[in-house]
């Protein structure tokens, strides 16, 4: 039986994104917008629209692939997907779906991609207005836990508290975001510069570890990325950027109800990540380019660690923001400013960033950029991450 | 001082669609807290579920538990993403597990002074906070330190 793997089958072989936008400032809607990065990334990767077979998306995208389809008028659907979960656990998810079909032939050019308009829709940092809640939530939201911080503020705790890691190294985090999105124009934070001072007397969201720039933001936009065969992606207009493993799912019970999942303080990558790094057959010290969702810094933090890439009993010390910037840091982290100064694009604008790295057109260019690990959503379930590569790693 | 430790006007608990949780919630109006153990094996399990995650048996019945535990985390919010809590200042919420039935956990408020220094692994005890004016009443667990 042949190797079941999907190292070095498919590349991204073009990549869109909109104008990034603050929350409710979007003038075009949330599908228009998805139309918009899908046509962008098909004019990156020099096909027509139409030739595009199929779509995966995840956080419950409202623009199905159907009316998608429909509207580009393309030819045939083949491939129509959906990555179970809420929030960016399925942003690398769907990457690693579209890759999946393409290298099984189920599909040949299909489009990852996602929209969000929230100024349209509801934003996710605000509860609903539902009287009565059901399920988990009945358990959760009567006792004033409702948004995703304080779904995930416990994690974070806990993890602290386990580990000894102290807040100098979340806000190590934000800073480095905040100061790679100084030089992009698409960031929606540039022009307004983060330094310790001004974290530090940032309000409360909630403590004991989540002060104001340890949180996403809220906004409007559209990303998306065309995945097609290898062979197809080497006789395109790009260097091109290999897809070498994705990993996804969750842990042992990770959404057992009311808190009770047994790896409690965790991102919930921990069977996730060796998995991940052994289909790509390279080890965390070959990950030059490290792009990982924000959706808060806590979650940042518990993702390196479970993928090793920085030991916890280090982390007060490595995790500092020279170690954390391009081009000179020994790993620098979300070059673009990521979810927290960039934009919440749920993480698709994270595996964008990566692409340009390993292209080597990026703004905040790192000099180390073979390979990159990208990983999405920490702390919900089910959560997804992948490994990008340029020709020198396979 | 209100009766309950958060304002009113925040989403309230339902067993609805399927009622695998009223037993819990109709223990709690009487004062009896409860959880799930299963028949075949003998495992507690929360939150509600049809079926035991270790023996797979759908035979789980609810007993009634000592409401005895300690702060495994806890977190303090400080911004309202409600508009029952606008103006309502920081309040804390803690996840306690309990010793003697597997360490299951559970989550609640701690009452007393919000500005309290909170300690993980301090004792607690369940307090039952009841909400008889709504619509239909139901009973809260809440958690004070020992």
């Amino acid at each position: 039986m042949a190797e079941r793997t999907l190292r070095g089958k498919t590349a991204i072989a073009g990549i869109g994104e909109t104008t990034y936008y603050k929350h409710g400032q979007s003038p075009d809607s949330e599908f228009k917008l998805a139309l918009e990065a899908i046509v962008k990334a098909c004019e990156d990767a020099g096909i027509s629209p139409h030739d595009v077979d199929g779509f995966a998306s995840y956080g419950n995208d409202r623009s199905d692939g159907p009316r998608l389809a429909s509207a580009l008028g393309i030819k045939e659907l083949r491939f129509s997907n959906m990555f179970w979960g809420g929030g960016g656990g399925g942003v690398c998810g769907a990457v690693g779906n579209a890759s999946a079909a393409v290298a099984t032939g189920m599909a040949d050019c299909v489009v990852a991609f996602r929209s969000l308009a929230q100024g349209q829709y509801a934003r996710y940092g605000r509860s609903s207005a539902a009287s009565a809640v059901g399920g988990d939530d009945a358990f959760l939201f009567p006792y004033g836990v409702m948004s995703p911080a304080q779904r995930f503020a416990m994690k974070v705790t806990r993890f602290m508290h386990e580990t000894g890691i102290r807040q100098e190294a979340l806000r190590a985090i934000s800073l480095a975001c905040y100061h790679h999105a100084q030089n992009n124009p698409n960031a929606v934070m540039r022009g307004r510069k983060l330094d310790e001072a001004k974290y530090d007397a940032s309000r409360w969201i909630i403590e004991p570890f989540f002060h104001l720039y340890d949180c996403c933001q809220e906004n409007d936009g559209a990303a998306a990325v065309v995945v097609v065969p290898a062979e197809q992606a080497r006789d395109s207009r790009h260097k091109p950027t290999f897809l070498l493993a994705c990993g996804q799912g969750c842990d042992h019970r990770s959404a057992a109800p009311v808190h009770n999942m047994p790896n409690y303080p965790s991102s919930h990558f921990r069977q996730i990540a060796p998995r991940l790094y052994d289909m790509a057959q390279l080890k965390p010290a070959d990950m030059g380019i490290v792009q990982c969702y924000e959706n808060f810094t806590g979650g940042v933090l518990m993702s390196l660690v479970e993928h090793d890439l920085v030991k916890a009993e280090a982390a007060n010390e490595f995790l500092v923001k020279e170690n954390l910037i391009a081009p000179t840091g020994k790993m620098p982290l979300n070059t673009s400013g990521g979810n927290l100064a960039e934009c919440y694009m749920h993480g698709l604008e994270l595996v964008i960033e990566a692409v340009r790295q390993i292209r080597g057109t990026a703004i905040n260019q790192v000099k180390r950029n073979d390979a990159a690990i990208i990983i999405g959503g920490p702390m919900v379930t089910p959560v997804s991450s992948i490994i990008l590569g340029s020709e020198a790693t396979l | 001082m209100s009766s309950t430790y958060l304002p009113n006007g925040l989403p309230t608990p339902s067993s609805a669609p399927d009622g695998l949780a009223a037993p819990y919630w109709e223990g709690t109006r009487q004062g009896k807290l409860r959880i799930q153990k299963c028949s075949g094996c003998g495992a507690w399990q929360w939150g509600p579920e049809w079926i035991c995650h270790r023996c797979h048996s759908f035979e789980l019945s609810w007993h009634e538990i000592n409401g005895k535990g300690r702060i495994y985390s806890y977190q303090r919010p400080h911004h309202p993403v409600h508009t029952a809590l606008n103006g309502h200042g920081p309040y804390i919420v803690v996840l306690v597990e309990l010793p003697d039935y597997g360490n299951i956990r559970m989550v609640g408020n701690l009452l007393g002074d919000s500005t309290q220094i909170v300690t993980i692994g301090a004792p607690v005890e369940a307090v039952f906070e009841p909400h008889d004016n709504a619509d239909p009443p139901f009973t809260l667990v809440q958690w004070r330190v020992v």
